[in-house]
This record gives C-alpha cells, structure tokens and sequence, in this order.
C-alpha cells in the first residue's frame, strides 16, 4: 500500500510549562515519550508533562543501532524484552504511524565452543520463555545470511549461531514522532528545552522540580534521562549504581541491499544491520572510562571495523559516512533499573545500558503502570534498586551482546 | 583518544592502559549493614565533572595511578 505524502508540518504542540502537573517524566527520550503515551491510554493519566533539556529524542534515541530482540537468557530479562517485543508487533497499527518495524531475524554468532554451548543454551532458555530462538550451524548461517565468511580463516570462525527470526530492527525517529504524536493528542505537554536543576523534596517525598525555565510543581516525577539519570539522582539526594559510558556507533556510505538480517557478535565485537536507507549501521562496544562527552576513542572504530572486515570480506571498500556516541548508564549486573527511590513519589527508569531502544514499548508499559500504582508492575520488580541489597541480581552481560 | 599521563613513562596513548574507577574507594570499617555493603561492592560516583580515576598502564610500565579527568571535556590535570 502507497499512502500520498500526508506528513504534517507539526506532529505534536510547542508547550510551556505549567505550574503543576500530576506526574513530571524527565527525559524526552524513547521511554520517556511511550511511559507518557503509556500513562494516558493504560491509566488515564494525561496531567502529564515530559521534560526535555534538548529537543525530542534527540539523545540516545536519535544515536542507537535500533536491533529489537528479545532473546534475553534469564527468566525476568526474557519476560521484559518479549513484552516489549510483542507491543512492537502491534505498534505501527496502533500509533497509525510507519514505525518501518521490520523481523528481519537477529542472528548471534559464535565462535568458540563455549560461545556454542552457551548459545544453545540461549536456544532452550529462550524457548522455554515462550521467546522464539533457533539454534543454526555454520552451514545453515551461511545460508541465512550468504555474505558472512564462515571459513575457517578468520581468527574467531563462525561455528553457528543463535537465530532469533521475530527479532529486527524499526525506524527510531518514527518511533518516537509517533508516541510524541499520541502523547501530545491525550493534551500531555512535551516541554523541550526545560532542563531539570533539582528537585524540591519535603518530608522525604518529592513535591516540584527546579527547572530552566521555572519551578514546576508535581504529584509524582518520573526519571528517564538514560545516561544522565545519575546527575539527576546526585540532585536528589541519593546515589544509584550506575556508570555512564560514550557508546560509539557508526554508519557506512549508502549501499545496494546486501544484508538483510541483523549480525550481532559478542565474541569479535560489533553488531550490524542495513537500515531501510541503505546504509550499513555498525556497533561497537562502549569506552572503557566514565565520559559523558558524546564521543568516544578511535581505536574503538578499528577494532569494531577490524571484525567486521573479519566477518564480512565483501565489506572492505565500505566507505564510514559517520561516527558518533551515545551515553548509557551501565548497571553493575548489566540489567536496568526500574522503580521506587529512597525518595518518595520519585520513580527511575534507567541502567538500560546499551539494550533501551529495543524495550521503548516494554520500559513505557511497566514505568507508566509503577508510577501510576506507586508500587513495581510484576514485570519490573525484579529490576528494583533493592537488588544490588538483596544479591538478586539479573546477570545479562552476555545477552546485553555489548562489551561492558 | 585520551593522551593520559602516566608517572613513569609519560603521556602515552589511551590503548596502552587499562581502566579502573574510582579511586580511592575506602573499605567498609568495621561492622556494616547490607545496605552500605552494597554500597561500597556496587555503588561509585559518576560525575559530569572532574573525576579521580585509576589507571593501569598494562602495555608498558605496569603502573596503577591516579588522574584527574573531566568527564566531559575529557581534560586531565
């Protein structure tokens, strides 16, 4: 089907702020914008203003890789990315906007025994969470996706894969015009330009937020600022375990199709899909230091394009169009951050490290449903701040499939 | 790419070393709860500012040190 161009000038208003709202969300990211869009269609919430220092998705959201999977190993990661996974199946139809979400299938190689163990482990973990996974060997990857070299000359050979088909990738500035557009229909306010400068807290319960352009009164105040949610807690009073990285990414020159799964390799480090454009999309893993500079080392870019050459012969004469970073606020266990703070009526969504973009739809459902019930959605509790106390963690450094 | 200074060879290039944290994170005296244990094993700073880190210089002298760096004009003093 051809739709005429009907792209509007404007897809949501320009709003200031007002002096009060039920619930303030900081961070007008991916999650940010579907926790809004969440609280207005799931629990009538639309007193609601999401504030954004810069402009709408503009941060992470316009810097990922945007591979959407759900092939996590452990019980509580699978449940999590299979519920997002399943909102994005409905989700072009439901927001009526081209989210260009397509299950091209996600292959995770392996390249070492272990890699191969631990792989068709993943296969059988995922399946028994009811998350589809196939287990292929090197013949059956060659066939999937015929440009990969599965010889025996590369330095870490490719001795199979983990195939997730429902796995893929969608159009991340669509993804978040789309919930903008709906956000704003429900009448909640999408404030750009309003940088959170601390927070008003009385008996131990947040009461308003100090912004740049004003203080703005809130019943509850929602974090979802990714890789700055750490200054915005150290504004509140309490500290979270969390690290911010630059996570590089790059994209090549526009091509012909000539890959149409994504490739993802922990073991050789870097993961690559073709976006719809054309161009081939690659990931490395994040720098070593704490930076929230937006912009990592070269020698990052040498190693991620070191194996991919390794992997992709045909991609030689490839020429990089760009590079940039992302900041991503890594959780010691890999696994994000969902819940009640030390502070009252004050919620974070964060430590989604290198892997938010895919959970955009899943993050949103469960935030919005935490803030608007001020108790975890049974799906998030297991990623409450109390695990670092308790020692329940949800180790997912390896399903994370970027180095950390 | 960081030019950091190592104490013994001198500003050396960001792929010689190895990275470390925080620095000078105090061990836990004496008896501590769950809550101040999780702390100390889980818990670092993590400024947007200047940052006392440790580094390793594994591809030469093999020397733990500490910089100063700004994290995100990734100056070192």
């Amino acid at each position: 089907m051809t739709r005429p161009s009907t792209h509007p000038d404007f897809l949501w208003r320009d709003p200031g702020p007002r002096p009060s709202y039920d619930v303030v969300i900081v961070g007008g990211g991916g999650h940010g914008l579907a926790t809004a869009y969440y609280l207005a269609r799931n629990h009538g919430l639309t007193n609601v203003a999401v504030l954004e220092k810069g402009w709408l998705a503009g941060g992470n959201m316009a810097r990922n890789t945007t591979i959407i999977r759900s092939n996590y190993l452990w019980d509580e990661s699978a449940a999590l990315y299979e519920h997002a996974l399943k909102l994005w199946e409905g989700l072009s139809e439901e927001l009526d906007y081209d989210l260009q979400f397509s299950q091209r299938g996600v292959l995770n190689l392996a390249h070492s025994l272990g890699d191969v163990r631990e792989g068709r482990r993943r296969v059988e973990a995922n399946r028994l969470n009811g998350v589809d996974a196939e287990w292929l060997d090197a013949a059956e990857v060659k066939k999937f996706c015929p440009v990969i070299d599965v010889s025996d000359r590369p330095r870490h050979p490719v001795m199979g894969a983990t195939l997730q088909r429902r796995g893929g990738i969608a159009k991340h500035d669509h993804v978040a015009w789309a919930l903008a557009r709906r956000a704003d229909a429900y009448g909640i306010d999408l404030i750009q330009g309003c940088e959170v400068t601390g927070f008003e807290i009385t008996g131990g319960r947040v009461t308003a937020v100090r912004t740049s352009r004003g203080r703005i009164a809130a019943g509850k105040v929602a974090l979802a600022a990714a890789g700055h949610t750490s200054v915005l807690a150290e504004l509140a009073g309490f500290r979270l375990p969390l690290q911010s990285h630059p996570l590089q990414a790059l994209v090549s020159e526009l091509l012909e199709p000539v890959l149409d799964c994504v490739v993802m390799s922990n073991a050789v480090h870097v993961y690559v899909s073709q976006a719809h454009k054309g161009e081939l999309v690659m990931g490395a893993g994040i720098d070593a230091y704490n930076s929230y500079g937006q912009r990592g080392g070269v020698h990052v870019i040498e190693a991620q394009m070191a194996a991919a050459l390794e992997l992709f012969p045909i991609f030689s004469r490839v020429r990089v169009l760009r590079t940039w970073a992302g900041i991503v606020d890594v959780s010691p266990d890999a696994s994000p951050i969902i819940g009640r703070t030390p502070v009252e009526n004050l919620f974070v969504n964060a430590g989604w490290g290198t892997g938010g973009f895919k959970a955009t739809p899943g993050a949103g459902w469960v935030y919005a449903d935490t803030i608007a019930h001020g108790r975890p959605h049974p799906l998030a509790e297991p990623f409450a701040l109390e695990r670092f106390t308790t020692g329940a963690l949800i180790d997912e450094h390896g399903a994370a499939a970027v180095a950390h | 790419m960081l030019l950091i200074p190592c104490p013994f060879c001198g500003p050396r290039d960001e792929t010689e070393f190895r990275y470390g944290g925080q620095a000078g994170v105090p061990y836990p005296a004496g008896e501590t709860t769950d809550a101040e244990w999780a702390a100390y094993v889980f818990t670092r700073d993590n400024p947007k500012g200047w940052f006392h880190e440790r580094w390793f210089h594994a591809h030469g002298c093999r020397t733990w040190f500490t910089v100063e760096r700004h994290t995100l004009t990734q100056e070192i003093r």
